[in-house]
C-alpha cells in the first residue's frame, strides 16, 4: 500500500505543479501551489520523514503561501496578459529546456547507478523528531545557529527593503512611466490611493 | 518499500516543471513560485536519499533548506513589492532598467 500512496501523492504533486505553471491567474497558481506542498508533505510522511512533513505543512503551505497570497492581494493582480511572437519564442524555449532536463534525468536513472553504503536502520524506539533534534543539536549545532543568523538578516533586510528610502512617499504620477491598460486589467489603482 | 529511484524521478520532473515556469511566465510572483517548486524538488531528492540510506543527514539538510527558503521568500517578496511601487508592473520584461 505504501508504493500506491507514494504514486498517488506524486501524481497529485506533479499535476498541481503543472497547474501552477500553466494557469493564467496568479491566485489560482498560489492555491495549486498549496495543494502541491501538501501532497509533498504526504510523500515525506510516506517516506518516514514525519517531522519534515509536518514542517512542510506549517512553513510552506502555511507561512510562505500566506505571504504569497497576501502580496498578490496587495498588488491587486489580475490575469496575466500573454500573447505575441516573443512570448511564443520564449514559451518554446522554456518547454524545450524543461524536456531536456526530464530527458537528462531519465537517461541518468536508466544507466547504471547504485546507492552508497546503507547505514544501520535507526533505533525504532527513537521517534523521527527526537532523532532529528539530537542530530541538529549535536553534529549540526553550528549550521543550526548560523541558520538563526540567516533568518535575522532576512528579517532586517525585508523590513529595510519594503520600507523604502526615507519612509513612504507617494508615487510621482507625472514622472512615473505610463501605465498601458490591457483588456482584462483591473481599473482600480494598484496599491490603493497615495496617503 | 518504495524503490529508491521513484523519488528521484519525481524530483527531476518537479524540477523541470519549475524551470519551465521560470522560463515561460512573465509574472515575477509566479516565477518566484516556480523557484519554490525547484527548491522543493531538491528537498524531495534529499528525503529520498535519506530514506534509501537509512540516514538522517538528508532530513537535516531539508530543514536548513526550508529555513533559507523562508528567508528568501520574505526578502524576494519585499523586492517585488518595491519594484511594483517603482514601475507599477510585476512583468519581468517590462522591468528593463539595465537595457542600454
Amino acid at each position: 500500500v505504501i508504493p500506491a500512496l507514494f504514486a498517488g501523492f506524486a501524481a497529485v504533486l506533479l499535476a498541481s505543479a503543472l497547474m501552477v505553471v500553466l494557469h493564467r491567474n496568479p491566485v489560482t497558481s498560489a492555491l495549486f501551489l498549496v495543494v502541491a506542498f501538501c501532497s509533498l508533505a504526504g510523500i515525506y510522511i510516506v517516506m518516514r520523514a514525519e517531522f519534515i512533513g509536518m514542517v512542510q505543512v506549517i512553513v510552506y503551505a502555511g507561512a510562505i503561501m500566506v505571504l504569497f497570497v497576501f502580496v498578490i492581494m496587495y498588488l491587486n493582480l489580475g490575469r496575466d496578459p500573454e500573447r505575441g511572437a516573443t512570448i511564443l519564442l520564449r514559451r518554446m524555449i522554456g518547454w524545450f529546456v524543461g524536456a531536456m532536463i526530464v530527458l537528462q534525468g531519465v537517461l541518468l536513472f536508466a544507466g547504471r547507478w547504485a546507492l552508497g553504503p546503507v547505514q544501520e536502520p535507526p533505533d525504532p524506539r527513537l521517534g523521527n523528531t527526537q532523532a532529528l533534534g539530537q542530530a541538529l543539536y549535536s553534529r549540526f549545532l553550528y549550521p543550526f545557529e548560523i541558520t538563526s543568523l540567516v533568518l535575522l538578516v532576512a528579517m532586517v533586510g525585508a523590513i529595510v527593503i519594503s520600507k523604502g528610502r526615507g519612509g513612504y512617499e507617494p508615487v510621482d504620477r507625472a514622472a512615473a512611466p505610463r501605465v498601458t491598460l490591457r483588456p482584462g486589467d483591473s481599473l482600480t489603482p494598484p496599491g490603493g490611493p497615495p496617503a | 518499500v518504495i524503490p529508491s529511484s521513484w523519488p528521484l524521478l519525481v524530483s527531476a520532473v518537479l524540477f523541470a516543471v519549475g524551470v519551465v515556469g521560470v522560463l515561460v511566465r512573465r509574472n515575477a510572483i509566479v516565477i518566484f513560485m516556480s523557484v519554490e517548486l525547484m527548491l522543493n524538488a531538491a528537498n524531495l531528492a534529499f528525503v529520498g536519499f535519506a530514506n534509501a540510506l537509512h540516514s538522517l543527514d538528508g532530513q537535516v539538510f531539508v530543514f536548513f533548506v526550508m529555513a533559507v527558503a523562508a528567508a528568501e521568500v520574505a526578502v524576494g517578496l519585499a523586492i517585488i513589492v518595491n519594484l511594483f511601487r517603482l514601475r507599477e508592473s510585476v512583468f519581468v520584461d517590462e522591468i528593463n532598467l539595465l537595457k542600454g
